[in-house]
């Protein structure tokens, strides 16, 4: 089965059906993949300046706006310099 | 047969394509991968921490499998098989 169990209390990284990233732990979710972040932040990428850090706290995400949720590398994830990544932010799923 | 194991490349709905080792399939076409990386890194470093993702199903555009992977043989069969089957009326 393709479930979320492996990353409960873990470090994730969400990326949105409107292209946004939401870093935080993963601590619940259901058949839905409807998604309990804790201490979570939004990364907000731009091609002109480095990535800003958006603090958000707790988030309820809906499973329909879910993309991908990946398990964060921690020691990966705080070598990379996100003041000097210059990236455009993620497209958004066109509705159709 | 199966594709788990197999290395693959998942194009998603916003373009996004992530290539790795797939671990697991379920029922809504969810998809898990391994060992992965992002097509086209420098366009998206998004991602560049993750090692490994679920991609929820509703998302995905194409699944491109390596050729080697898929048994041409027996998919003509199979489709040969049903094409013989008497066709059942459709129900009103």
């Amino acid at each position: 089965m393709s479930d979320l169990q492996q990353y409960v209390d873990q470090s994730v990284e969400v990326i949105t059906v409107d292209g946004r990233v939401i870093v935080g732990t993963l601590k619940g979710f259901d058949q839905t993949t409807n998604i309990i972040l804790s201490g979570c932040h939004e990364r907000v990428f731009s091609e002109t300046e480095g990535v800003e850090k958006v603090p958000l706290g707790l988030y309820i995400i809906r499973g329909d706006n879910i993309c991908v949720v990946g398990e964060l590398d921690t020691e990966r994830d705080e070598a990379i310099d996100l003041s000097e990544i210059r990236a455009p932010p993620i497209n958004d799923i066109m509705k159709r | 047969m199966t594709l788990i194991g197999q290395q693959v490349t998942v194009e998603l709905k916003n373009d996004l394509a992530i290539t790795g080792i797939l671990v697991s399939v379920d029922q809504f076409l969810n998809i898990k991968l391994d060992d992965i990386h992002v097509v086209e890194e420098q366009k998206y470093p998004h991602m560049m921490a993750v090692k490994n993702c679920f991609i929820r199903g509703s998302v995905v555009r194409y699944v491109k499998l390596p050729a080697s992977a898929v048994d041409t043989a027996l998919l003509q069969d199979a489709a040969r098989r049903e094409a013989q089957q008497p066709t059942v009326p459709a129900p009103r």
